[in-house]
């Protein structure tokens, strides 16, 4: 018997119902959308989309935030709808850490940072007194680059925008966890800074056997580290496989779209640069 | 002869000076700027955030309001047969050109349109100052100009809540072009925008500026859409100039150390090698590092760039980069 796949997604939709008693809208956020990860491979799971995708929605079901209005997710075999009380849900927490957008709105801009990381040691990772939170924020920091040296007793203003998306991937890796869910990580960080960040999801595949979700719209980052890769529109996945080659040679129309609509580097001193509009609109 | 620039910005210094219980601090956004704007360019101005780019633009478009004060330099602009200078300008002069000569595009196109008003209204409070005549005959210019965008003429009655990030994006485009004016001044009319609709705009607004033959100043950080864009580029680093020059110069040849960083580190599809990022950390401008601002993070970095800042040369025609490396090498 094969172990139970790390995470595993089996025809989840989620639909949000909004307007009054009269004008009812059902609005299908995410639709019978399937997919897994292996335990054993660690990998970048890359999920790309528009706004309005639903890969956010995704990505809040399976960080176990929203309940799927149909379909089953499961960690390690366990469906996360069993998670009822507090116990379970720290100890799905301490596997599964999110990182969000906007450091900047992702930390209390009153609160000092390290407090973030010494709260994270305490309840998810063990410590009992301040020294062992401290030596598990300080190893957390140094896989990231930062030392708590840096960090210690600052404020997030007092650190740029690449620093604290760093101090924020450090906090998830406090626990140890076997599932990172990175939803558009890089999209509030400078293009310079951007590579260091996106380069770091790969050295933690790497030497911490992490898997991440890579949620983003950037294919060219997508490009360059993910493992797999599928592309959503209006909550459907519309194309899935192996990062490469859907990007190298996307086959549905709005995976062509969306490559062609990426503006190349290359395109400089191109008289013919951008004089032809992508189409508005391709049907589904 | 030649015609005098559009834009000349002559060695420009704006500092916001603040005094908080007696401490002083100047934190120096942008500190000895020179650059030219020709008419019918698009000129495009890089670099990553608090390098200085906002405050130079805002001081270019004559918001110059305290804690930001101009220390040195100047601001010229050169409309027709008219020059002026925008340090002296009076307000009566500066709203005077203000849409009609200089319009500008904001980043968020929800904090430009008033949110409880239809956007006919805001045409009207923009533009029709300057355009004058029957309102119903402004009507129709402001209808045939939305057209021209790919805007039906229905949107003026529509709220801004009512319409996609990409429509009220190019109505803030059509606000800025309606007056035909002579130089805008777009900052990151893009980056909040999805890559589909965000290239349909980049074609948009380079269709208008051709159409138009107004020059263009375009800010963003992202050097994929200076490459599709702009047909000559400026680099900022921590308040000052690095390099500049055509823009597939920039991208084929790039001199200074952190420009040859930014093209390198591009992730292109089809190409997958490892990208390095760049390491280190933008300067606090308040206390930026002596010489050469860039020498803390540099690959090349001598002992005189500890000292000296190296001044802004040109190596090439049209080719100006601030690095001793380079002249070094040469």
């Amino acid at each position: 018997m094969t172990a139970a796949p790390l995470l595993e997604v089996n025809d989840v939709s989620r639909i949000y119902r909004g307007g009054g008693v009269f004008a009812r809208r059902r609005v299908s956020a995410v639709a019978h959308v399937s997919f897994a990860i292996e335990a054993e491979k660690p990998e970048i799971f890359t999920i790309i989309g528009e706004s309005g995708s639903g890969k956010t929605t995704l990505a809040r079901m399976i960080l176990a935030i929203v309940p799927p209005s149909s379909g089953v997710i499961r960690f390690r075999g366990g469906d996360l709808a069993a998670i009822r009380h507090r116990a379970a849900r720290l100890a799905f927490m301490k596997l599964v850490q999110p990182i969000f957008q906007n450091p900047f709105e992702a930390f209390n801009p009153l609160k000092r940072l390290d407090r973030y990381l010494f709260m994270t040691a305490r309840r998810f990772a063990g410590a009992n007194d301040q020294s062992a939170a401290e030596r598990l924020a300080d190893g957390a920091l140094l896989q990231v680059g930062l030392s708590l040296a840096e960090v210690r007793r600052r404020y997030p203003h007092e650190l740029s925008g690449g620093q604290l998306q760093r101090v924020a991937i450090a906090r998830a890796l406090i626990s140890s966890p076997a599932l990172i869910i990175a939803d558009e990580p890089v999209s509030m960080v400078d293009a310079s800074l951007r590579m260091s960040i996106v380069n770091l999801f790969r050295t933690l595949r790497d030497t911490l056997g992490v898997s991440i979700i890579y949620i983003t719209h950037d294919l060219a980052t997508a490009y360059t580290i993910s493992d797999r890769i599928i592309i959503m529109r209006r909550g459907s996945v519309v194309e899935a496989g192996d990062a490469r080659e859907v990007l190298d040679a996307p086959r549905h129309p709005y995976s062509i779209l969306l490559k062609s609509a990426v503006l190349s580097p290359d395109a400089a001193g191109d008289p013919d640069r951008l004089r032809v509009a992508p189409p508005a609109d391709i049907p589904d | 002869m030649t015609a005098a620039p559009i834009l000349a910005v002559d060695d420009l210094r704006a500092y916001y000076a603040t005094s908080v219980f007696g401490v002083a601090r100047e934190v120096r956004a942008v500190d000895g700027v020179s650059l030219r704007i020709e008419r019918n360019e698009i000129y495009g101005l890089a670099g990553e955030s608090s390098c200085g780019k906002s405050t130079l633009i805002r001081t270019i478009a004559g918001a110059i309001r305290p804690p930001l004060r101009v220390r040195s330099g100047d601001i010229a602009f050169t409309f027709g047969d008219r020059r002026l200078v925008m340090q002296t300008a009076t307000q009566a002069e500066l709203s005077a050109i203000r849409w009609k000569h200089l319009s500008y595009v904001m980043q968020g196109s929800m904090s430009v349109l008033n949110p409880v008003r239809r956007v006919r209204h805001s045409f009207v409070d923009f533009a029709y100052r300057h355009i004058g005549g029957a309102m119903p005959e402004f009507l129709d210019g402001v209808r045939s100009h939305l057209h021209r965008l790919d805007l039906a003429p229905e949107v003026l009655e529509a709220y801004p809540h009512e319409l996609s990030g990409g429509m009220r994006q190019r109505i803030a485009i059509a606000l800025a072009t309606i007056c035909r004016p002579d130089f805008i001044i777009a900052d990151e009319p893009t980056t909040a925008l999805d890559v589909v609709v965000q290239k349909s705009v980049l074609v948009m607004i380079r269709a208008i500026q051709r159409e138009l033959g107004s020059s263009l100043l375009f800010v963003t950080h992202d050097m994929s859409v200076h490459a599709n864009l702009s047909d000559r580029l400026g680099i900022m680093y921590a308040g000052r100039l690095v390099e500049e020059a055509a823009t597939a110069e920039i991208f084929q040849r790039p001199l200074h150390p952190y420009t040859a960083h930014l093209v390198r580190s591009l992730p292109r599809i089809g190409d997958a090698t490892a990208k390095r990022g760049l390491e280190g950390t933008p300067p606090n401008l308040a206390d930026p590092p002596p010489g050469c601002r860039f020498h803390p993070r540099c690959p090349m970095a001598m002992a005189v760039c500890g000292q000296q800042a190296p001044p802004m040369e040109a190596v090439a025609p049209g080719h100006r980069v601030a690095c001793f490396a380079v002249g070094a090498a040469r």
